[in-house]
């Protein structure tokens, strides 16, 4: 946001500068159980970013003063590796990927049945491996399909996407230029079976209309990409079955 | 934390080993199954994702203009570094690069630098002013032994990969980054007396030494490493050379296929 512009970001068809409708989200793909060592994992492609995420746990919380005897702790680490971004980011966590990774834990929280774990941690850790604009809601989303890999017990997946304002309209799912130059970004998350809010930031200069139309805007894709988790799930288990009757026939 | 491996496992790999069989039916100089895809990271200026058996890299290269060091004062600038995430290995812990990601990092850059892998004289851009840097990022993604090779494979594909961004630090234009040398490491590990190569993680919990040769296309040495407590003679030492300079050959050609390729 706020950077000055100088270009325009909807051409005369009404068309953004990737080509999509102001309502289209960039193209999602969504694997599982991709790593080896993890206890689940999942690889999220959104436009051009590449987001990986893995889940250890439950296992038991290190340091023993951080252990919750009534509850299990979510602790997720969102990073951004240091070729990332066009200008090489120093390794290490920075203020910014620190409140994203809080945010994380306390949106993933919600979700994840802890009080079955007490004093374990739930450990998530998602690697931004390339960004491009939108990379707290792919790695939120990346990291419930790997949680749910993981098997571990939760009322629901969350899904999450951001819209926002480019030259005067409300649109979804800012690509690079779009968040750099445009008026607003309002990244959302949520539990997609309730349709409660989970996560919500905003920052930019939204009339309460056009907050309105961009949350419609974010709660609809968001129901779009529940539907893209889950049938990364259903791909990842569906294969464990064949091959199980591929075993049977033998 | 260290990683475990239970009693039952460690007598299977021993009795194993002592018939001369691996845990996979590797021979003892076999390789895992090696994949090499490159410019896999559009915001690298190059990069390389390499897959040796289960474990898995990326290395991205980042170039950055900025001063040369006093003693080459007409040479670019190399710095290599390993991130061992907590995502590759319940037994990783975020924060700054510990003893066993220096080592490694370490280990890789050597090969490159004593290597004379990049033509260095060649990315002066003011002498004594301003020179390339290049960054080589390791990020392991997930750890199933061998991360030397799967390293400094990684690190000589990304080099290759590599188009030096001329055009937008408006210094020339464009071009590939100069590659006189293409090395490459292989890794043996020591189990008791035997000698195998690119150890799985298995293998390698139970490995007494450890030993990192890296070979050029000349067939000649140019770095080495020895690593763990266990002990090597000179004629098993002389043994892992003979056989990572073949070895080597067999890897380098797989690297050169890539760069022709997109060319």
């Amino acid at each position: 946001m706020g950077m000055d512009k100088d270009m325009d970001l909807i051409d005369e068809d009404g068309l953004r500068l990737d080509g999509r409708k102001f309502d289209e989200l960039r193209e999602i793909n969504i694997e599982a159980g991709i790593l080896k060592r993890a206890d689940g994992s999942a690889y999220l492609t959104w436009g051009k970013n590449k987001v990986m995420a893995a889940v250890y746990g439950p296992r038991e919380l290190h340091p023993r003063h951080a252990q919750d005897p009534s509850k299990a702790v979510v602790q997720a680490r969102y990073n951004m590796a240091s070729f990332s971004v066009p200008d090489r980011k120093r390794p290490g966590p920075d203020r910014r990927s620190v409140e994203i990774s809080k945010l994380m834990s306390e949106a993933l929280e919600e979700i994840v049945f802890v009080e079955q774990f007490p004093r374990s941690a739930v450990d998530v850790f998602v690697e931004i491996l390339e960004a491009s604009a939108g990379t707290r809601c792919a790695a939120i989303t990346a990291a419930s399909v790997a949680l749910a890999d993981a098997g571990i017990p939760m009322s629901d997946m969350i899904a999450s996407c951001a819209s926002g304002k480019i030259d005067g309209h409300v649109v979804l799912d800012l690509g690079k230029n779009e968040d750099n130059f445009g008026e607003a970004d309002v990244p959302v998350a949520i539990v997609p079976r309730t349709g409660k809010i989970t996560l919500l930031q905003m920052d930019g200069n939204l009339t309460i209309e056009e907050y309105e139309e961009a949350m419609e805007l974010a709660i609809n894709a968001c129901h779009e990409i529940y539907d893209i988790q889950r049938e990364a799930l259903k791909k990842r288990y569906s294969t464990s079955i064949d091959s199980y009757e591929d075993l049977e026939e033998v | 934390m260290k990683e475990i491996i239970s009693k039952i496992t460690k007598e299977y790999l021993y009795t194993l080993l002592r018939e001369g069989k691996r845990i996979d039916d590797r021979g003892m100089d076999e390789h895992r199954e090696i994949n090499i895809e490159t410019g896999w990271i559009g915001t690298a200026e190059g990069s390389a994702r390499v897959k040796l058996g289960d474990t898995d890299v990326i290395v991205g290269i980042k170039m950055d203009i900025g001063e040369p060091f006093p003693d080459t004062p007409d040479k670019g600038v190399v710095i290599t570094s390993a991130e061992l995430i907590p995502l590759a290995s319940p037994h990783y812990e975020a924060g700054p690069p510990r003893e066993d990601a220096t080592e490694l990092a370490r280990v890789v850059d050597r090969g490159i630098r004593e290597g004379d892998v990049v033509n260095m004289s060649e990315l002066c851009i003011e002498e004594g002013e301003k020179v390339w840097l290049i960054f080589i990022d390791m990020h392991v993604l997930d750890f199933d032994g061998n991360l030397f090779d799967a390293c400094g494979i990684g690190a000589m594909a990304a080099l290759m990969d590599t188009i030096v961004p001329g055009e937008e630090h408006e210094v020339g234009e464009d071009h590939p980054l100069p590659i006189n040398h293409v090395v490459v490491p292989t890794t043996f590990s020591k189990i008791k007396d035997q000698m195998i190569l690119d150890a799985r993680l298995e293998e390698e919990r139970i490995a007494d030494g450890r030993l990192t040769v890296t070979t050029n296309e000349e067939g000649h040495l140019v770095a080495m490493q020895k690593g763990l407590s266990g002990i090597f003679d000179h004629e098993e030492v002389m043994e892992c050379i003979h056989k990572s300079v073949d070895i080597g050959e067999s890897i380098r050609e797989y690297i050169r296929g890539l760069s022709e390729e997109k060319i």
